[in-house]
């Protein structure tokens, strides 16, 4: 009941006027970042952290709150009238929604996928707000030995299980853990890999290394592959609203669609390509019109894009109650969270539950400001996709470097920034996932943390991770996980890209 | 996207694999200079040995993917690669010389643009002059953030 009271209380400071203005400028930033092509919602995160610097956290994390929904909601625009998705969650929204745009149900099309985005936010941040207070309490009784446990199996879900090949997906996890050894270790003090360099003894930086992999390493992969041939967005032709027919074909599929993703998303194993995907073929399987899968069926963009946006709420589950980041996406926003000098995980609850339930709120009202203000806006993104590539990429870069100097003014922060730039166009050359690279760099620090922790209460006995139920289990599961893919190689039929 | 390559020595992954030896060797060295030690249980040497190890075995795993058919990457345009490279170096230089941000950024955006395949370079140039004054006084003045400084900033 405790969590109802500050639930309201939540809602009481997000409906604030001043707040309400920033949920506004949060969604409006969000969509119009992750309209533009190339640009998912990790990017959009990463890149819009330095506009809310200087905010009071609540503030801020209200603005974010609507970047996170808005950049989610703007990927799946670019999808349907762009053959190009800027991320995989919604690859399988393009499928079928640039069909439906290609055959003059642009509209339908989007709004299908709005009210989708609606229906599924609004009854996975209900999810959200039931389960949390729930998960915290078992995860106030967690010790180290479990959460080391537990990270043990982000590491091997984000890397081996769904990757491209193993190899690659442990690869880029090793990267990350090795940035995670630089600086300054908290619990010694000992230096690690810094090589005298002052300003690598605070670590490496999270939002640069983000930003670095995904904005430059993504420019530098574009224009080295001559992909910007730009495709014109497709103009949208008669009404945007849905028939009947449009109605009582997709609502089965947004409610069916969130339910594969918020649970999925808030598994340690999550993201949204699974439930995507899953929610595709259920749909593809149950439709009465199978015969249009392929030429714009209208159950191939509700489903998938409510399973999206279900997942996005799910992994946020995991992130604010166990501070356990499971995508790219959600270790951006923790790094967001970090810079306030908060620690998401069940602590937060306790000493800060007005921040907490004011996000969750802010959840909600971002959502709605979502609906009311997307679907009039339209025209608006349309123009946005119509940017020249040139001044686009030109203008990411820009406002890329510009985010990493103004929190850290130094040439070391920006020779880094350009440093994991070629190293992310090196890993999109051959392959190598992203990602991991950003999971490790944030779980890495913890995991040794929990680690050594547990072992000083143990005096130094190992065992101690076996003799706890919790953490034992966990490490098992992580070991089965790590191995299966390379028994059963075709086992890793999902290829998990990342935006 | 990425092709299937013939057999035989595959090139990129065993660089790849090289340099990762090379990282587990400097991990490795810098863990054995580490003087803080635990009283109980590891010290912070111990995530690094493991990282290190980490990193000799996939190191390994590469030398022997590297001796079976893997995929080749695409011709790459490094001409455009070199332009964006450029763009970034003149950030760079712009910021460690003390020219400031909107001199850097006008460099970085129109040096970008080119290498999008834009020939209007003057044109570019402007447009970046004018982005980057408009984010500087968005930045600096309405967000008290801290660009670097140079002449030009020093004007407003």
């Amino acid at each position: 009941m405790d969590s109802l009271i500050y639930l309201l209380g939540g809602f009481a400071t997000a409906l604030e006027p001043m707040n309400l203005v920033f949920a506004a400028i949060g969604v409006l930033l969000g969509t119009a970042v992750g309209v533009l092509p190339g640009i998912g919602p990790a990017l959009t995160v990463a890149l819009l952290l330095p506009v809310t610097f200087k905010l009071d956290p609540g503030g801020s994390l209200i603005m974010f709150a609507g970047i996170y929904y808005g950049g989610m909601y703007g990927g799946s625009t670019t999808a349907i009238l762009l053959n190009t998705p800027g991320e995989s969650a919604s690859v399988v929204t393009a499928l079928e929604g640039n069909q439906m745009a290609r055959r003059g149900r642009g509209g339908p099309a989007l709004a299908t996928a709005a009210i989708g985005s609606f229906v599924a936010a609004l009854i996975a941040t209900v999810g959200l707000a039931l389960f949390a207070p729930l998960l915290v309490k078992v995860a106030v009784k967690f010790g180290p030995w479990d959460y080391f446990g537990l990270m043990l199996i982000a590491f091997v879900t984000v890397s081996a299980t769904f990757g491209s090949s193993p190899l690659r997906g442990l690869t880029s996890l090793a990267f990350g853990l090795w940035l995670g050894l630089i600086g300054i270790d908290q619990l010694s003090g000992q230096t690690r890999l810094a090589f005298g360099v002052p300003n690598l003894f605070d670590g490496i930086e999270v939002t640069t290394l983000a930003v670095g992999l995904f904005a430059i390493g993504e420019t530098l992969h574009v224009v080295s592959r001559h992909l910007f041939g730009q495709e014109k967005p497709i103009a949208i032709k008669g009404s945007i609203w849905m028939s009947r027919e449009d109605w009582s074909r997709s609502w089965k599929p947004w409610l069916r669609g969130t339910a594969l993703g918020f649970p999925i998303g808030a598994l340690p194993a999550g993201g949204a390509e699974i439930p995507t995907f899953l929610s595709y073929t259920i749909e593809r399987k149950l439709s009465k019109k199978p015969e249009e899968f392929g030429k714009g069926a209208i159950e191939g963009v509700a489903g998938p894009e409510a399973a999206n946006n279900a997942s996005a709420a799910g992994t946020l589950v995991p992130l604010l109650t166990l501070g356990l980041p499971t995508s790219a996406t959600a270790a951006v926003m923790l790094a967001g969270f970090q810079q306030y000098n908060l620690q998401p995980g069940p602590l937060l609850f306790v000493q800060h539950p007005d921040l907490v339930w004011g996000l969750v709120a802010s959840l909600f009202i971002a959502n709605v400001m979502l609906l009311v203000l997307n679907l009039p806006l339209v025209g608006l993104w349309v123009r946005l996709l119509k940017i020249p590539l040139p001044w686009l990429y030109a203008g990411i870069l820009v406002f890329a470097s510009m985010g990493t100097i103004a929190a850290n003014p130094s040439v070391v922060e920006l020779l880094l920034l350009v440093a994991f730039g070629f190293v992310g166009f090196l890993m999109r050359r051959y392959d190598y996932p992203i990602a991991p690279v950003v999971v490790g760099l944030i779980l890495g620090p913890m995991a040794d943390g929990a680690l050594r922790r547990s072992l000083q209460m143990s005096l130094g006995d190992p065992m101690i991770l076996m003799q706890h139920p919790g953490s034992a289990i966990m490490i098992c599961i992580a070991f089965i996980a790590l191995v299966l893919p390379f028994l059963f190689r075709g086992l890793a039929k999902f290829r998990q890209d990342e935006d | 996207m990425l092709k299937p390559s013939a057999a035989g020595l595959h090139r990129p992954t065993l660089i790849i694999g090289i340099a990762l030896f090379a990282i587990a060797a400097i991990t490795f060295n810098d863990a054995r200079g580490m003087n803080i030690r635990a009283n109980y249980g590891m010290g912070a040497d111990a995530a690094s040995y493991f990282v290190a190890a980490f990193f000799a075995v996939l190191g390994l795993g590469h030398l022997i993917a590297a001796f079976q058919p893997g995929i080749d990457a695409e011709q790459a345009d490094w001409k455009a690669f070199g332009w964006v490279s450029l763009a970034l170096a003149g950030l760079i230089a712009a910021i460690w010389l003390g020219a400031g941000f909107i001199l850097g950024s006008t460099l970085l955006f129109a040096f970008t643009a080119r290498a999008f395949g834009r020939k209007a370079l003057v044109k570019d140039l402007v447009i970046g002059v004018v982005l980057a004054i408009g984010i500087f006084l968005l930045f600096n003045k309405l967000l008290t953030l801290a660009l670097p400084m140079g002449p030009l900033e020093r004007l407003f």
